[in-house]
């Protein structure tokens, strides 16, 4: 919201203040102000001056020299304006003087523009006659400013006087930061009364009184509000002999201030009440309204409706609808209709002011696609107590500043006007909440400035109808806190009973996992958790794979976040494609974050939201390293036992040769592999490429901060080393668990120490050799025992088609 | 036999002057003091010596012996010295060469910022916590006093699942989830994403991050969340950091405030960073509502306590002075090798 602090002083006329320390104020008692601008900025030496005789320019078609009188000085200035004639009153900054931009009104420049005298073709001119865009302002604040050429003031300007002043310039501009419950500091008066509140000065509501014909508005019109529930008051008043003109400057100043551009005198009247009160107005032709009546309802299905931009809306049956005897005239409180808009001609006006129900107008509003300054009120829910007094205002105006008759009377249909809420006044919870020991005197004084009413007799305070937002004792506290002072209540930490500081299981296995990852140079990234439904097709998911059944957002950004992942591998993918296509060299990266897997599709309960641990690699290292990764981690988080891999994981977007589901105690904890090629070409990435997957809370069910120690061998290990010639086809992973099954309770340990196949080897064969360690924990061995040992992990091998070399 | 001796010590002095390697030092005493060495054959034929005579030459061979002995130590300890000084001098390494590295990894700054912030409230007693990202709109909404129809829901910008399930828009509904445990006193920290239909640009995401506080207690005042939150931004951004509240509005809280910082790059005396003030906004916070609490079976006649919500990015972006939020999700490693 953007005001003119001046009209904020209309209200608060002793309210006397810099715009720093405005701005810091009204900032703390919680009416933030965002910035503000100086009108006046730049704006030096700048006075009325009367030209007394103009010439042409001997040598320039193009300028004139005038004479112009500036009370205490006659000045010669050389202009190149068309538009100015002697008797002229126009402002003129003299020598060393400063203007706010360029007469073409772009960009004005931080410092201004510094005016020196000077020759012009050879005439020296003392200064220079100032265009309104010369001055920092625009046409929209001064419609009479002409379109080019220089300002010329009204005849009544005093000669010599200060041009910024008489301008109206002296003024700053402030926008302010309204929070949604504050509905009536969404106006005028309701800042002004903040303002007052917080300077502690008397805050001065103007004056509504509105001086009526004999005419009575029985004659006029008529309203039914049919659809009560979306219309909680509607006022109607009606003026007759209406004269279109332009309002009064000070009323076009104070609305161009607030971004509003003035039209007439009666728009610029329901735009000025709209700001002042906050209760948005609209005028309707009377006309064109049939049968002196007004009914209230909501529309009828599809019908459609010409609103008066001229635009055809589709309405339905939850939209309110103003209409006449007839038909409809205006969708209430979004916009009026093209049929009973105001035009020039208009003779005969009611006005309106209602108090629509504010979640209906906001949806209205949202499924029609028309926001409107009117809607964007209506939607916070109005004081339905304020539409009285806003429409006497404007009717108070339409007479004062001759824009027409108030006819006497006005219609009032109001189905339920809440009574003030009453909040109990209780000084010591109000102290105890806020840890402070105000006074009841002091809290009284804050109430009485902010217009609380209190009752003596029952010992509550009266909460006026515009604070929709007091409800109970807790809103009174921050009522007391806001004038007190927030930065005057004291600093304290909790007391009461002690806590531990804890962290779940779950997020210390995390941080395990990314204290690992960075050991082996994975570094972390963050992935969004929506993508979009294509990624399956890029990871050559089947059409009927499981991971496909993602939840699907209502209302994404667009098709590229319109689903929620239930694989993480996309993220990575598209992380480790941004790194290759930046030619960024061997880059490692993992991330911690969720998929989300529906128990069903529509969504009819939370989803299994599950951590997914991926890393990502190319460049250095290849299948081994990532394994090692995992590993390692499995260790660290108390994982030992053996872990192992099955090549038959059936990941499409994995190399069919190179892949693993990862296997811990029987259960399948994550996969792991080199990206297809295909993938990798799908997203861009030239090289190969390594991921694996682990999924959490699996992991969880097996980690483990427990440790025990057992004790370091005091007996000697007996090596023996086997060379084996086996069928290509058997994995290494088959002799360990020969290995593990018949190496006995003294088998410590063993090594793949030799993998070859090539000459030497016959076809379809390879070399693979193993260094088996045993040891006792209570003895020396005897060659018995490791024999036996040996022996029988030797008949499980061959068993397999395996043949010992010698 | 003195001068036996004598001659056989002269003789090993001069040899032992004279050799230039550690191996020729070492053949000179196997040669004088070894099993077969001079010295042991004069020993050998000691039982050419009269028996009275025999003390006193076994003394003066074990002298002679020490002399030697003593000398050849001497000769063999410098020449090692020597050798390993021409070793270690031919090993001399250019020590500006480049350092081997292990390639440690790189936090997200993210995680660095939330792990500052748990360690600090994790140090107040506050318990780390989580709740789903997926939620229902009574946990988003309406027990945080955001009922139906309210105009914020619609200034969060929600992203729908259906009617009743949406992606949370803020952390807040964790706080929901911990006081229905009936578990009181309750002071919880809840990280954790959150989203909100905000096109990606440098400085809006549509998935973000938040970290909601919450403190519920039999006497716990506004006084206490502002004494808590100027601990912790001290912590968090230095010992010289002072804070201002604001009167501000969030429907679970009342009384509500927004909370500025002093500017950490200049101190408070106001630059272009933070816009000239001197400020920074930093987070939202406010007492519990009672409504919230009522909705959550805590009587707030009996309880009271505070909330806070920070944004880890905004707090990332700060510290960190990164001037882009999609750097964040960019996962560039030359932007994560800062970190």
């Amino acid at each position: 919201m953007n005001t003119a602090l001046s009209w904020i002083k209309a209200y608060v006329p002793e309210l006397e203040c810099g715009d720093q320390e405005y701005t810091d104020a009204m900032t703390l008692t919680g009416t933030k102000v965002e910035t503000f601008e100086r009108l006046d900025k730049n704006l030096e030496k700048i006075y009325v001056g009367q030209i007394m005789s103009i010439e042409r320019h001997p040598d320039a078609d193009k300028l004139i020299i005038c004479q112009v009188n500036l009370g205490t000085q006659k000045l010669q200035i050389v202009t190149g304006a068309s538009n100015v004639k002697v008797g002229d009153k126009v402002p003129v900054v003299i020598d060393g003087g400063k203007v706010a931009g360029g007469h073409d009104g772009g960009a004005l420049p931080e410092e201004g523009i510094v005016i020196k005298n000077g020759k012009l073709r050879g005439v020296e001119s003392f200064g220079m006659m100032c265009s309104i865009e010369e001055l920092g302002a625009n046409r929209d604040m001064y419609p009479n400013a002409p379109e080019e050429g220089i300002y010329i003031f009204p005849e009544e300007t005093e000669v010599d006087a200060d041009a910024v002043d008489a301008l109206g310039l002296r003024d700053t501009v402030f926008e302010y930061e309204i929070t949604s419950n504050r509905v009536d500091c969404y106006s005028i008066l309701g800042i002004a009364r903040e303002a007052a509140a917080t300077f502690d000065k008397p805050f001065i509501a103007p004056v509504v009184t509105v001086k009526e014909n004999n005419e009575k508005i029985e004659d006029y019109i008529s309203v039914e509000v049919k659809d009560q529930d979306l219309c909680s008051r509607y006022c109607a008043r009606v003026c007759t002999n209406i004269k279109i003109a332009p309002s009064p400057e000070w009323m076009q100043r104070r609305l161009a201030a607030s971004g509003i551009r003035p039209i007439n005198n009666l728009v610029d009247i329901t735009n000025y009440v709209m700001e002042e009160f906050g209760q948005p107005m609209h005028a309707f032709d009377l006309d064109t309204v049939a049968g002196k009546k007004i009914i209230v309802r909501r529309a009828k299905e599809n019908e459609e409706f010409q609103t008066l931009d001229g635009q055809m809306r589709k309405l339905d049956s939850e939209i309110l609808m103003i209409c006449d005897a007839e038909k409809e005239i205006g969708i209430a409180g979004i916009m009026g209709g093209e049929n009973s808009k105001i035009t020039d001609n208009v003779k005969t006006v009611m006005f309106e002011a209602a108090c629509f129900n504010g979640a209906n107008i906001r949806k209205s509003a949202k499924r029609l696609g028309l926001r409107t300054d009117a809607s964007g009120k209506f939607e916070k829910g109005l004081d339905p107590y304020n539409a009285e007094i806003a429409i006497n205002r404007a009717c108070q105006l339409i007479q004062e500043l001759g824009c027409g008759e108030v006819v006497s009377g006005m219609v009032d249909v109001s189905i339920s006007l809440k009574e003030n809420t009453r909040i109990a006044f209780r000084p010591d919870r109000i102290n105890q909440l806020l840890g402070t020991n105000v006074s009841i005197e002091d809290m009284q004084a804050i109430f009485k400035k902010i217009e609380l009413g209190y009752d003596e007799k029952t010992n509550e305070l009266v909460i006026p109808s515009f604070r929709q937002d007091l409800e109970g004792i807790a809103d009174i506290a921050e009522e007391v806190a806001r004038f007190y002072g927030y930065d005057k209540i004291p600093t304290t930490l909790p007391n009461g009973e002690a806590t531990t500081g804890k962290m779940p299981f779950k997020l210390r296995i995390e941080e395990k996992a990314r204290d690992i990852a960075e050991y082996c140079g994975f570094s972390q990234g963050y992935c969004y958790s929506f993508e979009s439904p294509k990624v399956y097709d890029k990871l050559l998911l089947d059409s009927d794979d499981v991971l496909r059944n993602a939840i699907v957002i209502s209302n994404p950004l667009g098709e590229d976040f319109s689903i929620m992942r239930t694989i993480s591998l996309n993220g990575m993918l598209t992380s480790i494609a941004t790194n290759y296509n930046r030619r960024n060299k061997s880059v490692r990266l993992y991330e911690l974050g969720n998929v989300y897997l529906p128990k069903a599709l529509p969504l009819k309960e939370l989803p299994d939201e599950r951590m997914q641990f991926t890393l990502g690699m190319y460049g250095d290292g290849d299948f081994f390293s990532m394994k090692g990764v995992v590993e390692e981690f499995f260790e660290c988080v108390g994982m030992t036992k053996k872990v192992n891999y099955d090549p038959n994981a059936n990941k499409n977007f994995l190399h069919p040769g190179r892949q693993a589901n990862i296997i811990y105690d029987d259960a399948i904890v994550g996969y792991m592999g080199e990206v297809h090629p295909e993938v990798a070409d799908n997203y861009g990435i030239g090289t190969k490429a390594y991921v694996a997957v682990l999924d959490m809370p699996n992991i969880i069910s097996f980690a483990t901060f427990e440790r025990k120690y057992e004790g370091i061998a005091k007996y000697p290990a007996v090596t023996r080393d086997i060379s084996m010639v086996v069928p290509k086809l058997i994995l290494v992973g088959e002799i360990e668990k020969i290995i593990t099954q018949r190496g006995g309770k003294i088998l410590e340990d063993y090594k793949l120490f030799d993998i070859y196949e090539g000459e030497q080897i016959k076809e379809g064969f390879k070399s693979v050799a193993y260094s088996i360690s045993f040891r006792a924990k209570d003895r020396t061995l005897e060659d018995n025992d490791v024999n036996a040992a040996m022996k029988k992990i030797l008949n499980g091998l061959e068993s397999m088609g395996i043949e010992l070399r010698q | 036999m003195k001068e036996k001796l004598e001659k056989i010590k002269a003789e090993a002095l001069k040899q032992i002057e004279a050799s230039n390697a550690l191996e020729k030092l070492n053949e000179i005493k196997v040669n004088y003091l070894g099993k077969k060495g001079e010295l042991t054959a004069v020993l050998k034929s000691m039982k050419d010596v009269a028996p009275e005579d025999r003390p006193k030459v076994g003394q003066l061979v074990n002298e002679t012996r020490g002399e030697i002995e003593k000398v050849l130590d001497e000769a063999i300890k410098k020449m090692e010295k020597m050798k390993r000084e021409l070793q270690m001098k031919a090993e001399t390494i250019d020590v500006t060469l480049p350092a081997k590295k292990n390639n440690v990894g790189h936090r997200h700054p993210n995680t660095i910022a939330l792990e500052e912030v748990e360690r600090i409230f994790i140090g107040m007693g506050y318990e780390v916590v989580e709740g789903p990202e997926i939620e229902t709109d009574y946990y988003n909404f309406e027990a945080l006093n955001i009922p139906a129809d309210h105009p914020a829901k619609d200034e969060q910008d929600t992203f729908y699942i259906n009617e009743d399930f949406l992606l949370r828009t803020q952390t807040s509904g964790t706080q929901v989830h911990e006081m229905e445990k009936g578990k009181l006193p309750i002071r919880m920290l809840a990280p954790g994403r959150v989203f909100r239909s905000d096109e990606v640009d440098a400085t809006h995401s549509p998935s973000f991050h938040q970290i909601e506080g919450l403190v519920i207690d039999k006497t716990i005042t506004f006084a206490d969340l502002k004494g808590t939150l100027a601990e912790f931004a001290k912590e968090l951004f230095g010992e010289e950091t002072k804070v201002k509240f604001r009167p501000h509005h969030f429907n679970f809280t009342e009384p509500s405030a927004e909370m500025d910082v002093t500017c950490f790059k200049c101190g408070g005396s106001g630059c272009r960073f933070c816009k000239g003030s001197g400020w920074i906004e930093i987070l939202g916070c406010g007492m519990v509502h009672p409504n919230v609490l009522k909705m959550s079976n805590i009587d707030p006649e009996e309880y009271s306590g505070f909330a806070f919500g920070v944004g880890l990015e905004r707090i990332a972006l700060l510290k960190y002075e990164i001037d882009d939020m999609r750097l964040l999700y960019e996962n560039d490693s030359r932007f994560l090798k800062q970190f």
